[in-house]
């Protein structure tokens, strides 16, 4: 189950609709082992593209090591989806290599509500889970 | 020159290592260490280096096209794709990060 506050949610959300029609891309990190999302970074979507996204290799090194200085790990990676469901594609599951991090989709294709959906990807195997929207930690 | 015919090759004996940051999923070719050692004058043969005491890490980031898409190598500050990719240069204090590229579609 994935666990985030509700301002968390509305950022990625906000991102996406900003991006649309290409898809938006971001990292939430949070203490190892914690878990907890709590620091949003969004990222350039160096793709550019309605069908496709990929970090900029260097803006994701320097990320990277934000979060090692910090003792962080990616909690959530989060991507949009601007046409179809908020389900990974096959590319999705090939790239996914973070088997601590929730992968959030968000599917802006209606124009009213956005599908929020989280799933663990491990060694090719999608598994969906439950989203909690909090309005805090506490 | 006294050491002129020294048996020892100096600058293998005096070659520090290259650091090479591990990302969590490779870990477990490491035994959990989150950076290992190697030397190469390229990073070709860095790779293959570390592939001799951390077998099949090779495999995870090169394939017979060259570098996987799935891997960024980052020498120093630089993304190894924008140098020379495994032909490039590494020397002693170099430091070499592997993060798995974030993509999809």
């Amino acid at each position: 189950m994935l666990t985030i506050e509700r301002e968390l949610v509305d950022r990625i959300v906000a991102h996406a609709r900003a991006d649309h029609p290409d898809e938006a891309c971001g990292v939430i990190a949070g203490p190892i082992g914690s878990d907890r999302p709590v620091r949003y970074i969004a990222m350039a979507n160096a793709e550019r593209s309605p069908t496709f996204y990929r970090f900029d290799s260097l803006e994701q090194l320097k990320v990277w090591r934000g979060m090692d200085d910090r003792d962080e790990e990616p909690v959530v990676i989060y991507h949009s989806h601007t046409a179809t469901e908020a389900y990974p594609s096959r590319t999705d599951v090939s790239y996914a290599a973070e088997p601590n991090a929730h992968y959030v989709l968000v599917s802006t294709r209606e124009e009213g509500e956005a599908e929020f959906r989280s799933y663990r990807i491990v060694d090719g195997a999608v598994t969906e889970e439950e989203v909690k929207i909090v309005e805090s930690y506490g | 020159m006294p050491w002129a015919g020294s048996p020892y090759d100096l600058k293998e004996i005096f070659a520090m290592a290259i650091e090479v940051r591990i990302p969590t999923i490779l870990r477990n070719l490491t035994d959990g260490a989150k950076a290992v050692e190697g030397k190469g004058g390229t990073l070709d043969e860095l790779i293959s280096d570390l592939d001799v005491r951390h077998p099949g890490l090779r495999g995870r980031l090169v394939d017979d096209k060259g570098l996987r898409r799935f891997v960024n190598v980052y020498l120093n500050d630089e993304d190894v794709r924008f140098l020379s990719a495994l032909e490039t240069p590494v020397s002693d204090g170099d430091s070499v990060t592997i993060l798995p590229a974030v993509a999809g579609g």
